[in-house]
């Protein structure tokens, strides 16, 4: 349904997107995973057309974002960073303006415009003016804004941002019940939202993807588990990448092998552990019995790691600042 | 089409449900008619003194009362016009509902045309304060309403084109008084433009007033539709519009 190949978004100074590839399947709910500046906005502004890729491809329910913006356009429901509100405009006037202006038949917008604002909770403020909301309900406006016209794709940029916990729980159930019928990308700098609505994430730190999985196999891969990098060499004669590569993962604990480049005639590899294993010294004799040099060995940080880190320390603080409200 | 009207009506809504909208109107009936006043005390007077003389001339009122009076609503009309345009697409770059209208499936140019049909609209409206005036006439006298209709055809056409590059400047910025004041200084050079011809009658002088947009309302005035003039106002008309959609593109690949 989405499939970004390359993208690259350039500002005047910053790189704000950097090579990022991804697919999102028909029917799933993606959570879009970083810290802030990450470059989750940007991403997604090329993704509803609003900002042209500096390079690479970019395909929404089977368009192109750069050679067919219109046909993008009419099956996508974007809520953007800020929702896109008119403060002079009652909720119910304001619905019936984005009903007419994403192309919803006459006959059909008054029952849209009800049914989307009982989905969003916001039947009871229909009269009011936007300008007079409180900052959780314009965000559900917003929301109402985007999916009034059911469209195939929807692009929510961290729908569930100023809302109290009770809202966000409604919204992130809002937001599960439209998966199936709908693809939905979501970005969030939340962890836990990610796990409780999303089935798969992509987290991207700096403009670049850090890893795409699903949720439990990124935790699982996470906590307590360590990297460790290792560099050995052949006593005599040619050794194959290949032939340590499965030697390592032999060794007790290992749950996956990366090979790196190495210098002068040294083979490097990245060993990850599963969850509360030590693997250095089983490594370390491992290598040693079967007659290689051991050069280095020594843990390392998970470029991914430092990315969680990031994210969970926020959600503390986030929690922590609800639990005092 | 429906797409244009769309955006107009949400235009219009928006001018009529702040207080700007009727304060300029205000402001307009209240000139124009001080200005009616004055033109047809002089009028009144004249006539007079031109009786006293025993010479018995018919004045013309349209000649006389209307002509100066829409000369006038002309000029004021140059210093409505940022206040119409400083925000249409100013304003919806600084609250973010731009990525709204520029993610749903409609055209640049069906957005911008909506934005300027409703600005065009807001100033037909005003513009129409100062008809109550000039109706006064019809209850009182036998004005000739050809001349009339032509001399408001062509406060629209000019204001049209002003209003388009008035748009376009609204392009230009996230804000409004930024928008404003830069189209202020922009219909301010082309009144002033008219002043240039009466020092010198060189070619340039020429070319340059052929530029200001009051010399070409000239002729409308006098109740003379001139293709010459409306061709002007409509190519530059055109000129705004396209500059428009021209920096609502770049504006996208910049920001
Ligand atoms: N209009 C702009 N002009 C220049 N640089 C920009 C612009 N918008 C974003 N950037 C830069 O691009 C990078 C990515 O920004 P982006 O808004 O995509 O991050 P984000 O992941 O959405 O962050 P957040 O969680 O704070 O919303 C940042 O370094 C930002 O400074
Ligand atoms: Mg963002």
């Amino acid at each position: 349904m989405i499939k970004v190949e390359g993208l690259t978004k350039r500002y005047a100074r910053t790189v704000a997107v950097d090579n990022v590839s991804f697919e999102v399947a028909k029917g799933q709910i993606v959570g879009f995973l970083g810290p802030n500046g990450a470059g989750k906005t940007t991403t997604m502004r090329v993704l509803t057309c609003f900002l042209p890729p500096s390079a690479g491809q970019a395909e929404v329910a089977g368009f192109n974002v750069t050679a067919d913006p219109m046909e993008v356009k009419k099956r996508i429901g974007y809520l953007p960073e800020v929702p896109p509100l008119y403060p002079e405009m009652e909720v119910l006037e304001y619905l019936t303006f984005v009903g007419r202006l994403k192309g919803i038949p006459k006959a059909d917008l008054p029952a849209r415009v009800k049914s989307v604002s009982e989905r969003c909770n916001i039947a009871d403020v229909g009269a009011k003016l936007i300008a007079k909301l409180s900052k959780g309900y314009r965000q559900r406006v917003g929301l109402a804004q985007a999916i009034i016209h059911n469209p195939e794709v929807l692009i929510l940029d961290e729908p569930t941002a100023g809302l109290d916990p009770k809202q966000i729980i409604e919204t992130r159930e809002l937001i599960k019940s439209l998966a199936g019928d709908h693809t939905i990308i979501l970005s969030t700098h939340i962890l836990p939202e990610v796990e409780q609505t999303c089935e798969k994430v992509i987290i991207i730190n700096k403009g670049k993807v850090v890893a795409i999985d699903t949720v439990n196999n990124l935790t699982s891969r996470l906590r307590g588990s360590e990297a460790v990098a290792v560099e050995v060499s052949a006593k005599n004669g040619e050794l194959g990448a290949a032939q340590v590569q499965q030697r390592l993962e032999q060794v007790p604990g290992v749950s996956r092998v990366v090979t790196r480049s190495g210098k002068e005639g040294h083979l490097r590899f990245e060993v990850e552990s599963l969850q509360g294993h030590h693997i250095r010294p089983e490594i370390a004799r491992g290598v040693v019995d079967s007659g290689w040099n051991l050069h280095e060995l020594h843990a390392v940080a998970f470029s991914l790691e430092e990315v969680f880190l990031e994210l969970t320390s926020t959600e503390t603080v986030a929690q922590t600042k609800g639990a005092a409200q | 089409m429906s797409n244009i009207w769309i955006i107009c009506r949400k235009e219009l809504k928006s001018y009529f449900s702040s207080p700007i909208a009727y304060g300029l109107m205000a402001f307009f009936a209240l000139i124009s008619g001080y200005f009616f006043y004055m033109a047809t005390a002089i009028f009144v007077t004249r006539g007079l003194e031109s009786q006293m003389m025993g010479r018995g001339m018919p004045m013309d009122v349209n000649e006389w009362v209307i002509r100066p009076v829409l000369m006038n609503v002309s000029v004021i009309g140059l210093f409505m016009i940022p206040m119409i345009t400083m925000r249409l697409f100013a304003e919806e770059k600084r609250s973010g509902t731009i990525e709204l209208l520029v993610t749903s499936p409609v055209r640049d140019i069906e957005i911008i045309l909506g934005k300027w049909l409703a600005a065009l609209m807001m100033y037909g409206c005003i513009l129409l304060t100062s008809m109550v005036n000039l109706g006064l006439l019809f209850a009182y006298g036998k004005p000739d309403w050809k001349p009339m209709l032509v001399a408001y055809l062509g406060l629209l056409l000019q204001g049209g084109c002003l209003l388009a590059i008035g748009t376009f400047l609204s392009t230009t910025t996230k804000n409004q008084i930024v928008a404003g004041v830069g189209t202020f200084a922009i219909c301010l050079l082309l009144w002033v433009l008219d002043w240039v011809s009466a020092f010198e009658t060189s070619a340039t002088s020429k070319v340059i007033s052929y530029m200001s947009v009051v010399t070409h309302f000239e002729p409308f005035s006098k109740g003379v539709l001139d293709s010459k003039d409306v061709i002007f106002y409509v190519s530059v008309i055109f000129l705004g519009l396209f500059l428009t959609a021209r920096s609502m593109e770049s504006l996208r690949w910049r920001s």
